[in-house]
């Protein structure tokens, strides 16, 4: 499934903003801000990017997205519903009892989760294992692994960096989500990241840069990333709850879900947008 | 099953269980979705020559033993069957949240293969003496325990973690101990081993202090008493129908292991017993403590899990 038209894509987007407002209110909890800030990446991937079949979702030469950062995962099930792994409707069972839609990713239960996960710096080694494992089978997909800027908090991230320089993995891509915020305030302020490029480079990424919102540009820096011959980090400058006035740019919607009023109101401006 | 000459330590092949790792891993490199992925410690782990001999399928993570479990649960999920090889002190001492939520949860088809577990690990001390281990991984869903007690029972081990389909933890240790194991010895997952039969107390052990319980049903023979020694290299799933058959005939329980007294084998037990056939027992193991520098006897005897303690032990239970 790949569609080219920007305007659709856009669409889509909105969509997965709607579908992400609509889940958390009913769920009661969540986290909207990332959720909200990686609807468009999340579009560009399943609906452009990515090779894959939600109708084969194990076919071994799938691209594989690995959500590392799995506390955003509203807009991955919104994402897998709206590009056919499972029905729509399942979307209002996220965080109920007996769902597959776990409030953080569980693998087990639901096609097209790569990895259960959650506890933050776990994502980023496993697609470095699925990475290496791809340079074993001499297959050609490619591994997307999504993180966020407070994930690199985690030393265990920095220890998969170092791997995936080790063994050249060219297949390898990591979306850094910079929305600039954690749970507990801005990242300046919890713990300063200085300049991810410089720190990527050291680490031996190439690093390229894009605005997180900007659907051409991004299809753009994907198709790059992929015919780079080294690991590649793209750090995707994002506003944090992007598409909902009250809650852009606001630390305080990292792990919070809108109740029913502010439900209505993100929705009467998600629509009016599209 | 039990070498007939056991009892003369003299005469018995010394080899380490992490040596049967090694040996077991080089000649499972035929079977190309075998994986290890190794955290700096290739040559204590004897994987140096699956090293060598399968360079594309030995992936070197250096010190970092949380992204190493994190590469395995990655290899494993595509279809490998990873080995991650390390110290018990750090894998799963430093990693239990990635084996928790990478790999158990997962379901991915990882073997955790931990050497240097217990105070026989010996000089270097009590950082590097994982005596908590069995406590903190048989602890998760979805995960089989393993201790096998000698060489030729560690090789069966790896062999037969390959064909289990999901996470396996394997223990072994840095020492050389006695081969007490007959080589066309069948060894399976979940089934203990009676390696002596006796009616008067079960003493059931894990791990190659299990040689101690040997030497101490040798004593107490000459006492008179008959003790029934179960080799339950198998920590999860427990063997309930042997431990409870044994325990029926006996009545009386000594467990033992290498390892704190909480969490461990004897605990494992003892919950089984306590819904199932209740009885007298005494748990051996270290007592709440850390360990120390020390050679592996020395060790043992200060930290009362020497041949002559459980003779004690079971002389005070049986009183």
């Amino acid at each position: 499934m790949k569609i080219k038209s920007v305007q659709k894509l856009k669409e889509i987007a909105n969509l997965i903003r709607q579908d992400i407002i609509q889940m958390l209110t009913k769920a009661g909890s969540g986290h909207s801000a990332g959720s909200l800030g990686m609807a468009d990446i999340f579009t560009v991937l399943y609906f452009n990017i990515l090779n894959h079949a939600p109708e084969q979702p194990n076919n071994p030469a799938r691209d594989r997205l690995v959500l590392s950062n799995g506390h955003i995962c509203p807009v991955l099930y919104s994402a897998l519903a709206r590009a056919g792994y499972f029905p729509l409707v399942k979307l209002k069972s996220l965080r109920k009892l007996n769902s597959p839609l776990q409030g953080h990713p569980h693998n087990i239960e639901l096609a097209g989760v790569e990895t259960s996960s959650g506890p933050l710096g776990q994502g980023i080694s496993q697609a470095v294992g699925m990475a290496l494992a791809a340079k074993m089978d001499k297959r050609n997909y490619q591994i997307f692994c999504i993180t966020s800027d407070g994930e690199h908090n985690e030393g265990q991230l920095w220890e998969a960096l170092m791997l995936a320089n080790k063994y050249k993995l060219n297949n390898l891509i990591v979306v850094v989500d910079r929305n600039n915020i954690q749970i507990d305030g801005y990242t300046k302020d919890i713990m300063p990241l200085k300049s991810l490029r410089n720190k990527y480079q050291s680490f031996g990424f190439t690093v390229l840069e894009v605005n997180g919102h900007n659907l051409r540009s991004l299809i753009n820096t994907f198709n790059k990333a992929k015919g780079i011959n080294t690991p590649v980090a793209i750090i995707a400058n994002t506003v944090p709850g992007k598409g909902v006035k009250f809650m852009e740019n606001d630390f305080t919607w990292h792990g919070k879900a809108p109740d029913k009023k502010q439900a209505k109101q993100a929705l009467e401006e998600l629509k009016n947008a599209s | 099953m039990l070498v007939k000459n056991w009892d003369k330590l003299s005469e018995l092949e010394k080899k380490s269980t992490r040596q049967g790792f090694g040996d077991a891993i080089l000649s499972l490199g035929k079977n190309k979705n075998v994986v290890v992925v190794s955290a700096d410690l290739a040559e204590s782990l004897k994987i140096d020559k699956f090293a060598k001999k399968y360079p594309t399928r030995f992936i070197e993570c250096g010190v970092a033993e949380q992204n190493a479990m994190g590469v395995a649960a990655g290899l494993a999920l595509s279809g490998k069957i990873p080995f991650l090889a390390s110290f018990a002190a750090f894998s799963p001492g430093r990693n239990w949240d990635q084996l928790r939520v990478s790999v158990c949860y997962s379901e991915a088809n990882v073997k955790i293969a931990s050497s240097h577990a217990g105070l026989a690990v010996g000089a270097d001390g009590a950082t590097h003496q994982a005596l908590e281990d069995i406590a903190i991984v048989r602890c998760l869903p979805n995960i089989t325990v393993l201790a096998p007690a000698d060489y030729i029972s560690m090789q069966q081990a790896v062999k037969a973690a390959v064909k289990i389909k999901g996470p396996v933890y394997l223990r072994f240790a840095r020492q050389d101990g006695p081969v007490i194991y007959t080589a066309n010895t069948r060894f399976m997952v979940g089934k203990a081993n009676v390696l002596l039969k006796g009616t008067d107390v079960t003493i059931v052990a894990c791990g190659p202090i299990i040689y101690e319980a040997l030497l101490a049903a040798k004593q107490l023979a000459r006492k008179k008493i008959k003790a029934e020694i179960i080799d339950c290299h198998t920590i999860k799933p427990l063997d309930n129908k042997t431990i409870l058959s044994s325990i029926r005939k006996t009545k009386h329980l000594v467990t033992l292991e290498d390892h704190q007294v909480h969490g461990g084998l004897g605990s494992a037990i003892v919950e089984m017993l306590s819904q199932r056939y209740p009885v007298k027992t005494k748990i051996m193991g270290v007592e709440d403590k850390f360990g120390e520098s020390g050679k592996a006897e020395e060790l043992y005897n200060k930290y009362k899990l020497s041949h002559s303690h459980i003779v004690q032990s079971v002389l005070k239970l049986l009183k």
